[in-house]
């Protein structure tokens, strides 16, 4: 939200001769942002309507702050009640407003419905300290009589438009409020907390939540500072990717997947939150994968993984190779990492016995340190227990078996069945614009890499 | 005092040096700009969306949403005291957790779909079954000293908090007990996004600065700076080799981790207002930020590039959410509602 901190602009005044003191048309005060600004009208409205938000000015016969360009009477709000004070009026002294409100035989100054049920609740919560806020209240009205009346007029409304900053009309937007997250940090240190009516008082806090005020103060000790030295060293260190390179594989990574993004390219045979229709959401689910998602399990071992038909197909074709021992532990340890406490032990013995037991039905290849190190971390089974060996033979799975399944006849057979559809062409025509469009076609290169290698 | 002093002041030296030298090595692999490499690129044109859901249920400000793993149920968290478990395919509500504390802040939904977690000003992560025939409250994780502002399960078993007290912690859910801690943050952890592969996560804070971390060991792995003040939204790119920061400077900012620096920024004169939240598109090619200004920017990740808004709220938008099918994009507001779009 802007908050505004100059001074107002000139005042361009229009007394009327009768009744109403010291207003303004809207319109003028478009026209005079338009002039002085040098400023389209849409925009002086919009900067006049931020300015009337914050209160700095407000239309006399209304509760909601906002900008119209007509006759509609607007009156500048008094310096006192500006929000750049960056007042936090307390309940106390809305308290006091309300009631003072009650106290005067006016009725222009009837209570809103709003203002009523406030009145009541804050009634309620004070009950203990009413006798101070009513003595308040009138002490108020003294002082107000003693003004000239339509000074009482201006200064009424002015406070009235305060208050409508403060406590706004159910609905409207209140533009005081703070992220509660933010609330106890001082980012203003003219923040000031005094009463808007002089009271002081030391009553009981006001009903706003318990914050923790946790001091955050690291006081630098040595061994901070060796900490940061460490930390700092192993950063120098770091072998960093050149930039071109890392624009290179961004790009070429939002490229691959662009034909993914229901964003970018509506999706086949459509999206359901536009069209109402939910044949996408039924293909995706069925057993019958398209051609454009058994391609994607071409782009990277984790994809086909990630997709269930894809391991699925990956895990049949290893099995066709009596190869399948590999992904199979691979997948019970990535069960294990979800088991249940209880089971975890017994579970991580389990797959033990399975795969790297000496005469284990189903052995995998491990290089004998991971081999020493699993075997030494289950003396303490966990669900992490396997983590470097899963690693290991996911590293063997992606540089051999992986590039032996894509180029399959499974694989191959499923990739390129499915030329019924006519929006097929559509898809890869477009694909080939965006291939055609890049000077370096890194998606042409992955994919036509892929096809080559058979 | 005064011997310690010195040392003190010499290894201080010694950081400041090691902190230019790392200056130094990241501007010479510099090589090149982001926005000189992917003007090649085809542009995506103006991204203009369309609402398609109203949601309408909560009676005050949304503080914050999660989308489920199966792209169809939706957690939001308002400030009325209630989280609201959404079918968004239909608009209805299918589930309503009454809270303890109205101060929520947080909410996450566990990747198996029955567990949901939040947390806010009484500085505690409550984690229930929404399985159960009336939702129950399976633990309470109350260890932190300062508010919750953000949590993600890695599983039924583990979750990952981030504080007001400036640490993040990994919990166990059957324990109830915090297994790491990871402290080295200055200011209040705003947010936290876990990595696809779940070995580690990024946070962003209220010292400017977004950190790496290693989920097992606890240990900070990288640190980016750049922005001027609070980072209120941190996401990581799908590739997991970047992370896009949204902030109160009114900037959001894309970090490469194998380069180690800022790679992008993605600001606007006309824009004044705060990040709150962000949300990226599957390929990664678009950011939706929701900001103080009621309004929900869509950026361009690769050139920088405004290319859409998604106006229609009447207070800020204060988070914003993309399913892992990518189909759409919702957003919650202090103006109690949700909206979904695409």
């Amino acid at each position: 939200m802007q908050e505004e901190t100059a001074g107002v602009p000139i005042r361009t005044v229009k007394s009327f001769m009768s009744k109403i003191p010291s207003v303004v048309t809207g319109a003028d005060i478009v026209q005079w942002l338009m002039k002085t600004l040098g400023i389209e009208d849409t925009e002086a409205m919009h900067m006049g309507s931020l300015i009337a938000s914050q209160g700095y000015l407000f239309p006399i016969s209304d509760h909601i702050l906002s900008l119209k360009d007509d006759g509609t009477f607007y009156r500048f709000q008094a310096p006192y009640f500006w929000p750049s004070h960056c007042w936090e009026p307390e309940n106390t002294d809305y308290a006091i407003y309300l009631c003072k409100r009650t106290m005067q035989n006016k009725t222009r100054l009837e209570l809103a419905d709003y203002e009523a049920e406030n009145l009541a609740r804050l009634q309620r919560a004070f009950a203990r300290k009413w006798e101070f806020i009513y003595m308040q209240a009138e002490a108020q009205v003294k002082i107000d009589r003693k003004k000239d009346k339509t000074e009482r007029k201006i200064l009424d409304s002015q406070e009235r438009a305060f208050w409508d900053v403060y406590r706004p009309v159910p609905g409207c937007v209140n533009t005081t409020e703070m992220d509660i997250r933010k609330c106890r940090r001082l980012k203003n240190p003219h923040r000031v907390k005094k009463s808007v009516y002089g009271v002081c008082e030391e009553g009981p806090p006001s009903q706003s939540p318990i914050h923790t005020p946790a001091l955050h103060s690291r006081k630098g000790t040595k061994e901070d500072v060796e900490k940061e030295i460490q930390f700092l060293n192993i950063q120098l260190d770091r072998h960093c990717l050149k930039m071109s390179k890392v624009a290179e594989s961004l790009i070429g990574y939002t490229e691959q997947y662009l034909e993914y993004d229901p964003f970018i390219v509506t999706p086949d045979p459509s999206n359901p939150w536009t069209s109402d229709e939910p044949s996408y959401w039924d293909l995706e689910a069925s057993k019958e994968p398209s051609q454009q998602r058994v391609k994607k399990w071409g782009f990277s071992l984790e994809e086909a993984l990630k997709d269930p038909l894809g391991q699925d197909l990956f895990l049949r074709f290893l099995e066709s190779e009596f190869s399948s021992e590999n992904l199979r532990f691979w997948l019970a340890v990535q069960d294990l990492k979800r088991r249940p406490q209880q089971d975890v032990a017994q579970r991580a013995q389990d797959i033990w016995a399975e795969f790297l037991a000496e005469g284990a039905p189903s052995p995998i290849n491990l290089d004998s340190h991971s081999y020493e190190r699993t075997s030494h971390n289950l003396q303490d089974p966990g669900r992490y227990s396997y983590a470097e060996a899963q690693d290991h033979i996911y590293h063997l799975m992606k540089s051999d078996s992986y590039s032996r399944f894509l180029r399959s006849n499974v694989y191959q057979d499923l990739l390129n069945t499915r030329r019924k559809l006519s929006t097929d062409q559509g898809r890869r025509t477009s694909l080939e614009k965006f291939t055609r469009s890049m000077g370096k076609s890194l998606t042409g290169k992955r994919i036509t890499g892929l096809m080559q290698s058979s | 005092m005064a011997a310690e002093k010195a040392e003190i002041e010499k290894l201080k030296k010694e950081c400041d040096g090691l902190r230019k030298q790392i200056e130094t090595a990241r501007k010479a692999v510099n090589d090149g700009d982001m926005k000189g490499a992917s003007s090649g690129v085809e542009s995506v044109g103006r991204v203009q969306l369309k609402k398609r859901k109203d949601l309408k249920g909560h009676l005050a400000k949304i503080y914050a949403m999660h989308w489920a793993a199966d792209s169809r149920q939706m957690v939001s968290a308002s400030q009325d005291g209630k989280l609201l478990i959404w079918d968004t395919h239909t608009g209805n509500k299918l589930v309503a957790v009454p809270l303890k504390s109205a101060w929520v802040m947080s909410v996450a939904f566990a990747p198996s779909g029955n567990l949901v977690a939040s947390g806010g000003l009484d500085n505690m992560c409550t984690v229930y079954n929404v399985k159960a025939a009336s939702p129950k409250t399976l633990r309470e994780l109350d260890a932190h000293t300062g508010y919750l502002s953000c949590s993600r399960f890695l599983s039924d078993s583990e979750i990952l908090t981030a504080s007001g007290d400036t640490t993040c912690c990994l919990w166990d859910l059957e324990t109830g007990k915090q297994k790491v801690i990871f402290t080295n943050h200055i200011g209040d952890c705003m947010s936290l996004a876990l990595s696809p592969d779940q070995n580690c996560f990024i946070s962003g804070a209220c010292d400017s600065l977004a950190k790496l971390w290693d989920v097992r060991e606890g240990a900070c792995k990288q640190t980016f700076s750049g922005h001027t003040s609070d980072i209120n939204a941190i996401a990581f790119f799908p590739s997991s080799n970047a992370i896009i920061t949204g902030s109160d400077d009114t900037c959001c900012k894309m970090y490469d981790l194998r380069a180690d620096q800022e790679v992008l920024h993605y600001q606007d004169s006309g824009l004044n207002a705060g990040v709150t939240s962000l949300a990226l598109s599957s390929s990664g090619r678009l950011i939706f930020a929701g900001y103080d200004d009621f309004n929900c920017h869509i950026w361009d990740t690769l050139k920088g590039e405004r290319v859409g808004v998604l106006s229609g709220h009447d207070n800020r938008v204060s988070c914003t959410g993309v399913p892992e099918d990518g189909l759409g994009v919702c957003t919650g507001s202090w103006d109690s509602f949700l909206k979904l779009w695409n």
